[in-house]
């Protein structure tokens, strides 16, 4: 009885669980596979344990000239949709203007849209433009896809912030450039920051709009879908385990770092 | 699309100013929108005009194509296509409501009963996204693999017998069937479900759970009456948020399906990057886009949940 008990309150966490079990395994299964040493051009069955893609990562010709042409699209893509975005979170939350319904409408629509659409519609822009398709194509195609999660992951952090903030910077002879530096922008960065990882995840992980695009360019994801028909090389699966990696230690630096400083904070205040 | 129910703060007054009339100032949210607004409408928009303009064109890739307001594009283009797209609305709603199922839980349990692990728990659903999701949706092809374990468990509990005969999957195998896409399509779009589940979970009161067993509610009815209701605006957009994308999703169909899972957007990558037919591809994608946008306005009105944006 106190087990059937015992189960009924934790029933949810059990299913929550089971659930994360499901997200996860596919990269335990990538992680696994990244030690293994196929038979054939498929590495979808398991032969021995090998170390030899670890060794040789670039080993395969043409992947890690995809992953670098990926890097550069997805750190421009940031940077361009990043300023924009920005810049129109604090129009939309700062200021009163003409056609306000129709802007919400034209960020909001791009996110409700499957993604074949936009990709297909740009397509016969392009076409129609005569436009040579690769690394261009492919730029503006994200910078305008990523736009609008950075308009709302800024807008969130922009209208949670406290104008108060700002008049008493300007009632400090703080003058507008002064102000905006020195508070505002501290004040929106972790918005900033946000919509700019997210601007960054989007475009090195889009293959759909990508695929439309691209011409004869290739990007990683690309490479992965070409593979999938030609065959796996394990190379793949070592750059992705070597991303999920390096990602999580990122994030529990970061969180460590974090940690400290409110300790830190913590610390001066009670020694104070 | 996150849920902001919080109102906006009064917009600052005017500020005290040594440059007294802000007439430069009346100007300064255009010239902020300008750049991504334009950048929107000649890349989103525009593109939209040339695409409705190419369903109703008739010609051929060597002699060009005109307008001629061929609106049989899209009648033959239904005519032609309707199983794909029945299918697509049918595996993507199928995906959503397993999204549902498996990501309400796993919310609940981050918002409510993961105390200090609440974070770690955070990274591990974030995590997987770092690597691509086409490498990560190929590992179930190993997963789901003809003499893999999974298959072997679900023909020994003679699982496989009861979905071969609902038509989901076919004989001893996952792989290349309706099994396999939804079970990928799942899997790729759960975390769009669980984050805004979770964001609106997060937001409710605890003392509202106190509340409500002092008022002798059962757990259950706690829930069904008072939690559930609340997170409706996070249930909102994380079905939207996986239903639409799972609709256009052509990946999982190719990688974990066959010629018989095929959903619109195969039919859409196919006619505008192989068989090179504009007109057909750019009417599908046009009554996709309808299709979901239509959808997508009456579930907002029937949920009263506008406030997406």
């Amino acid at each position: 009885m106190a087990f059937v008990n015992w189960l009924k309150r934790n029933l949810v966490v059990l299913a929550g669980l089971l659930t994360l079990g499901y997200l996860l395994l596919p990269n335990v299964v990538v992680t696994v596979f990244s030690f293994n040493a196929p038979k054939g051009r498929f590495n979808y069955e398991w032969q021995r344990f090998s170390t030899n893609a670890w060794k040789d990562p670039c080993g395969v010709s043409g992947m890690c000239g995809s992953l670098s042409l990926s890097l550069q699209i997805a750190v421009w893509a940031t940077i361009g949709a990043t300023t924009l975005g920005t810049m129109i979170a604090f129009a939309l939350v700062r200021y009163r203007f003409r056609a306000r319904g129709a802007v919400n409408a034209l960020i909001f629509l791009p996110m409700a849209m499957p993604e074949v659409v936009m990709a297909a519609s740009l397509l016969t822009l392009f076409l129609n433009m005569g436009a040579r398709l690769g690394f261009w194509t492919i730029l503006i195609a994200h910078i305008m896809f990523c736009l609008s999660f950075v308009v709302t992951a800024v807008k969130a952090r922009v209208m949670s912030m406290d104008p108060r903030l700002e008049q008493a910077a300007q009632d400090l002879y703080a003058g507008p450039a002064q102000t905006f530096l020195r508070v505002t922008l501290p004040i929106a960065a972790p918005g900033i920051a946000a919509g700019a990882l997210l601007a960054f995840a989007l475009s090195f992980d889009d293959f759909i709009i990508t695929n439309f695009n691209a011409g004869s360019t290739v990007t990683f994801p690309m490479f992965v879908w070409g593979s999938a028909q030609r065959g796996t090389p394990v190379q793949i699966n070592v750059i992705g385990t070597a991303m999920f990696v390096v990602a999580v230690l990122l994030v529990l630096a970061s969180m460590a770092v974090g940690n400290r400083r409110t300790k830190q904070k913590a610390q001066a205040l009670v020694g104070s | 699309m996150t849920t902001l129910t919080e109102a906006p703060p009064p917009l600052a007054p005017a500020a005290p100013g040594r440059r007294p009339p802000r007439r430069r100032g009346r100007l300064v949210p255009y010239w902020l929108l300008l750049p991504g607004i334009l950048w929107l409408l000649l890349f989103f928009a525009l593109p939209m005009v040339y695409q409705a303009s190419t369903s109703v064109q008739t010609g051929s890739l060597e002699q060009g194509y005109k307008v001629t307001w061929h609106f049989a594009a899209y009648g033959d283009a239904l005519s032609a296509y309707w199983p794909q797209f029945l299918r697509s609305v049918v595996y993507a709603a199928v995906a959503t409501l397993l999204c549902l199922l498996l990501g309400y839980p796993l919310a609940y349990l981050i918002a409510f009963r993961a105390g200090r692990w609440r974070n770690l728990v955070m990274i591990m659903v974030i995590a997987p996204f770092f690597t691509t999701f086409l490498i990560r949706t190929l590992a179930w092809k190993t997963i789901l693999a003809d003499d893999g374990p999974v298959v072997h468990t679900l023909t020994s509990l003679h699982v496989l017998d009861l979905t071969d005969w609902l038509g989901w999957t076919a004989g001893d195998r996952v792989l290349a069937t309706p099994l396999a896409v939804v079970c990928g399509l799942t899997y790729n779009f759960l975390p769009f479900m669980i984050l805004p589940l979770y964001t609106s979970l997060e937001r409710i009161d605890g003392r509202l759970h106190e509340a409500a067993g002092d008022l002798y509610a059962k757990p259950f009815t706690t829930f069904r009456k008072v939690t559930f209701p609340l997170s409706m605006p996070g249930v909102v957009s994380g079905t939207l948020l996986t239903f639409i994308p799972a609709a256009g999703d052509y990946v999982n169909a190719e990688l974990l399906g066959s010629t018989d899972t095929r959903m619109v957007g195969n039919v859409i990558q196919a006619q505008f990057l192989r068989v090179l037919d504009y007109p057909t591809a750019a009417a599908l994608s046009f009554i996709l886009m309808a299709a979901i946008l239509l959808m997508v306005t009456f579930y907002i009105r029937k949920s009263g949940t506008e406030d997406l944006v």
